[in-house]
C-alpha cells in the first residue's frame, strides 16, 4: 500500500517526498473529490502548506519525529486555534476557535500538517452523518450512502484517499461505525487514554478520541502521537507513555478470542454473519483460539447509553446560549427570548431531541428511574466484560449490524438509525477499547466491518490481532473507485 | 398568642484560594472586568474543570474544625440553570454527597452558651455578575453587562440547622461562624466585598407548637445588621399574616436595607428544577487519611479552645475570654502581650487590651493589626506598672504618647520624667511640707473625719506632680499621722 501513514513517513524519510508535496497531492483530491463527498467543512490550503513547509524546516534541521510532515484531518470536533470549529451544527457556524484541543497539540508536536476539519453529525449526535448543518456527508464505496456516523466526514475522507488519516471521537461508535461502513480501521481507547481537553463535548463520560487510518499499524502509530496524560482533562488517566506499536509483529498462537453468544445472535444475518465467521476462521489459522464467551447484558446497552448520552449532552449543549459566542438569534425581545430563539435556530433536530430526552430523565420525579437506574445498569454490563475477559484477551464481533445503508433510508426512524450502534455502544459503557477493521464485502461491494475489543489498557494486544489479521487478509488494501 | 421564630443560615464563605476552584484564574476582587475569566471560565466549547486542591483543603480545615463529619468520597454534581452570569449554563455544586456534614458550632448569646447544629458545608463555584445599570446600546436602549471575573471563585455554603430562636441568636451564629473561618484562615470574611454572604430561613410558629411553621429565605444579606433587620422584619411580617388570617407561602425573598423591608422575589412555584446530576468532567473527591491527619495537624488552637483555656488555666471571666476570642488577630495579640510580661498576669493584660487599647481602636475606626503599639510595646508598658514605675494614671499617659509615635514605655517615662517617686525619703520630705500646711485637715482626720485623709493624699500627690507612688504615700502618712 501507498498511501500508508507508514509508507509517507518513510518516502519523508528517505527524501522522497516533501511534507509540501504530500499535502499539496491530498489537498488537490480535496478539491476534486470533496463536492462529490462533502467530507470537509474547512479546508484551508494556505494553512496547510504554511504547516507543511514548517515540517519540511523542521526535518532538514534533523527535529524530525517519525510522523513529521506526514498530513490528517480533524474531525470538527476538536478545537484548533485559527480554525473554524463547528461541531457540524449552526450554533458554532461562526465560532473560530482561540485555542488548541490537547490532541491537536500533540499532532501540531509531531509536526503533522492539519489537511482540514471533517464533517461530522450535528455535536457527534448521529449514525449516518445526516444530521449535520453542512449537510450530509456521502460514501465514497456508494455516493448514494451514508459513510455512518458521527465521524462521517473523518471516514469518508480517509476511504476516499483525500487524507492518509483523521482524527475521529467514538461515544457510542462514532469511530468504529463509519469506519465499517467506509472500509477503514477506527480505534477507539480506553475510556481516559487520550485527553478530553478541547474536544467539544456531547457525553463526558463516554467521549474518547481515536485515530482513523487505513492499517491497524496506522492507528497504532497515531495513538502513539495522541495519547499520554494531561493534567486538564481530570479523567485523563496518568499513566507511563506506552509503544502501541511494539506488540504487532507478536505471532497470534495461543491468542483466545472471545465470542459473545449476544452477537452472534438471530440480528446478526447475510453477508455481515459470513464475512465475520471467515474472519474467524483466519484467525484460527494465525493460532487463535475462539472461545464462546457471554455479556448477558449487552442487550440493554442500547436502552441505558439513550438515557445516559442524552443526561450529560442536555447540561454539556447548555453553554450554547447566544451570550458569549457562537450563533445568536438576530431579534430578541428579551433574556428568554434570546435563549429560545438562539438554540430553537441554533440546534437542529437529533440534537433538540436528546436535549429534550436528556432534560426529561434529569427531571426532578424521573431521576431514579431512568438516569439512576441506567448507571446500574452501566455497571452490570462492564461487568460483564470485566467476566468475559476471565476467559478471552480479545472479544470480537460485528462492528455494525448493517453494511451502508442508503441517504434517508433511517432518518424518520430515530430507533432503527440508533440500534445502528448495537455492538458498538457497549464498549463506552463499560470505557473499554473497541476497534474496526475491513472483513469483507457484501453482495453490493459494500465493505464489512470486524470488531474486536480489548480489556482495558490492552490496545497493543488488540492492535496485534488486528495486524496479523489484516498481513493475512489484505481486505484494508481495497480502495474505491471514485 | 406568643410566637417563636425558627431561624436556619445558609452562608456563601468565599475561600481564600489564589486561584479559582475550577480553573488557574485569579480570584483577587477589583480587577477589570472580564478580565480574570479565562478559557475555562467563560466555558468556551470543549474546556474542562480541574479541582483546586487548596478548595478542598480548606473546606477539609472547616469539618475539622466544627468536629464534623468528612466524607472520605464525595462528588461534585451540576446544578443546571440558565442565566448569562453562568456560563456553563450549570454550576458545579455538591449536592447529593457533600464534602462536610453534620458539626457544630458553640455561640455566645448573652451570658448563655447555645450549640448551632450545622447540617452540611459543600463546595461550589460562584457565578458572575450581571451588571443591570450604566449599559445602553448605540440606540440609547438599556443593556446589561457581563463580568464574569467571580465565574469560578471557591465557595463553601454552609448550612445550619434551624437551631437559632431570635435575630440576636442567628446573628451570634454568622458572627461565631465569621470569626471561625478567617481564624482558620479559609475566608478574608470581607462582607462588602461579598466574601461573607448570608441567607436566613425564616419561620414562625406559636410558642410550644413541635411543627416548624413554613419558612420564607432571605437572600444575600451582607452585614451583621442587615442580618438582625431582616429577621426582625420578616419574623413580624409572617406572625401579622398569620394574625390576618392568612397562609404563609414558600418563598424566597430580599430584604430591602433602605426600606427596611423584605419583598418577594420568587414563590416556590418559580422554584427551579436543577436537574442535578453527577458532574462526568470530575472524578469522585477522595479525602484519604494522611491528608486530613496532616491538615488537622496545622490547625490553630480555635476559639472555643481559647476561650476554654482563657478562663481555666488565665483565670478570665467568660466574656473577657469571649471578647478576646472574637478574632484570631485579637487573641494572638493579647497572648503576645500576656506572654510578654516577666510576672504572668493575664487579666492585667486583658484589661489594658479590652479597655485603653479597643477604645483608641475603635476611636480611630482601626483593628488591632493596625495597632500603633504593638503587642511588646504594650507588654512593656505593663512591665512598668507591674514593677511600680508607673501608677495607673501615669501609664496611661504614657500610652496616649506611645500611641502618638513618642516610642516606647521606657524612653517615654524618661523623656517625660514620669518615673514614680518610690524613695520613702523624698515622699516623707513631701508628706511633712503637707501636714504642715494644712493644720485644719489634719485636726478633721484626728476628729474622726476619713475624707480629710483622701484630701491629704492628694495634696502629697499634686506635690509629687502625680508621680509619688499612692500605695506608699497611702502607708507612710497614715504612719505619720498615727504615729503624732
Amino acid at each position: 500500500m501507498t498511501d500508508t501513514i507508514k509508507h509517507l513517513s518513510t518516502l519523508l524519510a528517505e527524501g522522497k517526498a516533501s511534507s509540501v508535496e504530500l499535502c499539496q497531492d491530498y489537498l488537490g483530491r480535496i478539491e476534486r473529490l470533496n463536492p462529490a463527498l462533502n467530507a470537509f467543512i474547512t479546508v484551508d490550503a494556505e494553512k496547510t502548506l504554511t504547516e507543511a513547509a514548517a515540517a519540511d524546516t523542521r526535518r532538514a534541521s534533523g527535529q524530525a519525529g517519525p510522523l513529521t510532515g506526514v498530513p490528517i484531518a480533524h474531525k470538527d470536533i476538536f478545537c484548533a486555534e485559527g480554525w473554524l470549529t463547528t461541531c457540524g451544527s449552526k450554533m458554532l457556524s461562526n465560532f473560530v476557535s482561540p485555542y488548541d484541543a490537547h490532541v491537536i497539540e500533540q499532532f501540531k508536536a509531531a509536526g503533522m500538517p492539519c489537511l482540514g476539519k471533517t464533517n461530522m453529525d450535528e455535536f457527534a449526535m448521529g449514525s449516518s452523518n445526516e444530521t449535520s448543518y453542512y449537510g450530509p456527508v456521502r460514501n465514497p464505496w456508494d455516493t448514494d450512502r451514508v459513510p455512518g456516523g458521527s465521524s462521517g466526514g473523518s471516514a469518508a475522507a480517509v476511504a476516499g484517499r483525500l487524507a492518509p488519516a483523521a482524527t475521529g471521537t467514538d461515544t457510542g461508535g462514532s469511530i468504529r461505525q463509519p469506519a465499517a461502513l467506509t472500509g477503514i480501521t477506527g480505534l477507539k481507547p480506553t475510556y481516559g487514554v487520550v485527553s478530553r481537553y478541547g474536544m467539544i463535548a456531547f457525553a463526558s463520560s463516554l467521549d474518547q478520541a481515536g485515530p482513523m487510518a487505513r492499517t491497524a499499524e496506522d492507528c497504532a502509530l497515531l495513538l502513539n502521537v495522541m495519547s499520554g496524560f494531561d493534567a486538564r482533562d481530570s479523567t485523563s488517566l496518568e499513566r507511563a507513555k506506552e509503544d502501541y506499536a511494539r506488540d504487532l509483529m507478536q505471532p497470534l498462537a495461543g491468542l483466545k478470542i472471545g465470542l459473545p453468544l449476544e452477537f452472534f445472535g438471530e440480528g446478526l444475518t447475510g453477508d455481515t454473519a459470513r464475512a465475520v465467521e471467515e474472519a474467524i476462521a483466519l484467525l484460527k489459522k494465525l493460532g487463535a483460539q475462539p472461545v464462546a464467551v457471554s455479556l448477558p447484558n449487552s442487550k440493554l446497552s442500547v436502552a441505558a447509553y439513550y438515557v445516559l448520552a442524552p443526561a450529560e449532552a442536555s447540561s454539556n449543549l447548555s453553554r450554547f446560549d447566544g451570550v458569549r459566542y457562537g450563533y445568536r438569534t438576530p431579534d430578541y425581545r428579551d433574556l428568554t427570548d434570546l435563549y429560545e430563539k438562539t438554540r430553537a435556530e441554533g440546534f437542529g433536530s437529533e440534537v433538540k431531541r436528546r436535549i429534550m430526552i436528556g432534560a426529561y430523565v434529569l427531571s426532578h420525579g424521573y431521576y431514579d428511574a431512568y438516569y439512576l437506574q441506567a448507571q446500574k445498569l452501566r455497571r452490570l454490563i462492564a461487568q460483564d466484560f470485566v467476566e468475559a475477559f476471565r476467559q478471552c484477551d480479545v472479544i470480537l464481533g460485528p462492528t455494525a449490524p448493517t453494511t451502508a445503508f442508503k441517504l434517508g433510508e433511517k432518518t424518520a426512524d430515530p430507533v432503527e438509525m440508533y440500534l445502528s450502534d448495537i455492538y458498538t455502544i457497549a464498549v463506552n459503557l463499560a470505557g473499554l477499547p473497541g476497534m474496526s477493521l475491513p472483513c469483507g464485502f457484501d453482495a453490493q461491494g459494500l465493505p464489512i466491518g470486524l470488531q474486536l475489543i480489548g480489556d482495558y489498557f490492552a490496545e497493543a494486544r488488540m492492535l496485534n490481532a488486528a495486524h496479523q489479521y489484516q498481513l493475512a487478509s489484505g481486505w484494508h488494501t481495497r480502495a474505491p473507485t471514485l | 398568642m406568643k410566637w417563636e421564630t425558627v431561624i436556619g443560615l445558609e452562608v456563601h464563605s468565599q475561600l481564600s484560594t489564589q486561584t479559582k476552584i475550577f480553573s488557574g484564574a485569579s480570584t483577587a476582587f477589583g480587577a477589570a472586568p472580564n478580565s480574570q475569566a479565562c478559557q475555562v471560565d467563560i466555558a468556551l466549547p470543549g474546556v474542562l474543570p480541574v479541582l483546586n486542591k487548596g478548595a478542598v483543603e480548606r473546606a477539609i480545615r472547616f469539618g475539622l474544625a466544627i468536629g464534623a463529619k468528612l466524607n472520605r468520597t464525595n462528588v461534585f454534581d451540576r446544578k443546571n440553570y440558565f442565566y448569562p452570569d453562568l456560563p456553563k449554563g450549570y454550576q458545579i455544586s455538591q449536592f447529593t454527597l457533600p464534602i462536610v456534614e453534620t458539626g457544630e458550632l458553640k455561640i455566645q448569646v448573652g451570658d448563655e452558651e447555645k450549640t448551632v447544629r450545622i447540617t452540611r458545608a459543600h463546595l461550589e463555584e460562584d457565578a458572575g455578575k450581571s451588571l443591570h445599570e450604566d449599559f445602553h446600546g448605540e440606540d440609547g436602549r438599556p443593556l446589561s453587562g457581563i463580568d464574569l471575573n467571580r465565574a469560578g471563585t471557591p465557595l463553601l455554603e454552609i448550612v445550619s440547622e434551624p437551631d437559632m430562636r431570635s435575630a440576636k441568636e442567628a446573628v451570634a451564629y454568622a458572627k461565631a461562624l465569621h470569626t471561625l473561618v478567617t481564624w482558620i484562615g479559609i475566608c478574608d470574611g470581607n462582607m462588602q466585598e461579598g466574601s461573607f454572604r448570608v441567607d436566613a430561613n425564616v419561620s414562625v410558629r406559636p410558642l410550644g407548637q413541635a411543627e416548624y411553621g413554613t419558612r420564607r429565605e432571605i437572600k444575600n444579606l451582607n452585614s451583621f445588621k442587615f442580618l438582625e433587620q431582616a429577621i426582625n422584619y420578616e419574623a413580624r411580617w409572617q406572625i401579622e399574616q398569620i394574625e390576618d388570617g392568612h397562609k404563609i407561602q414558600q418563598a424566597t425573598v430580599l430584604f430591602d436595607p433602605d426600606s427596611g423591608e423584605t419583598r418577594m422575589m420568587r414563590s416556590k412555584e418559580d422554584a427551579h428544577d436543577y436537574r442535578y446530576f453527577p458532574d462526568p468532567d470530575l472524578l469522585p473527591v477522595k479525602l484519604d487519611e494522611d491528608w486530613i491527619e496532616q491538615v488537622r495537624a496545622g490547625l490553630p488552637e480555635l476559639p472555643q479552645q481559647k476561650r476554654l483555656r482563657y478562663q481555666n488555666d488565665l483565670g478570665l471571666s467568660a466574656y473577657d475570654a469571649n471578647a478576646l476570642t472574637a478574632s484570631r488577630a485579637l487573641a494572638d495579640y493579647f497572648e503576645a502581650v500576656a506572654g510578654g510580661l516577666a510576672k504572668p498576669d493575664a487579666k492585667l493584660a486583658a484589661n489594658w487590651i479590652m479597655g485603653d487599647l479597643s477604645a483608641t481602636l475603635n476611636r480611630e475606626g482601626l483593628d488591632i493589626p493596625a495597632s500603633h503599639i504593638s503587642a511588646a510595646a504594650l507588654a512593656g508598658l505593663l512591665a512598668r506598672i507591674q514593677d511600680g514605675t508607673l501608677s495607673g494614671k501615669l501609664a496611661k499617659q504614657v500610652f496616649e504618647a506611645m500611641w502618638a509615635g513618642e516610642g516606647d514605655a521606657d524612653a517615654i517615662i524618661e523623656a517625660k520624667g514620669l518615673k514614680q517617686v518610690s524613695d520613702s525619703g523624698a515622699i516623707e520630705v513631701l508628706i511633712d511640707e503637707v501636714l504642715a500646711a494644712n493644720d485644719k485637715s489634719v485636726e478633721e482626720f484626728r476628729s474622726g473625719k476619713e475624707k480629710a485623709f483622701n484630701a491629704l493624699v492628694g495634696q502629697v500627690m499634686k506635690a509629687s506632680k502625680g508621680k509619688a507612688n499612692p500605695a506608699q504615700v497611702n502607708e507612710l502618712l497614715r504612719k505619720k499621722l498615727g504615729a503624732e
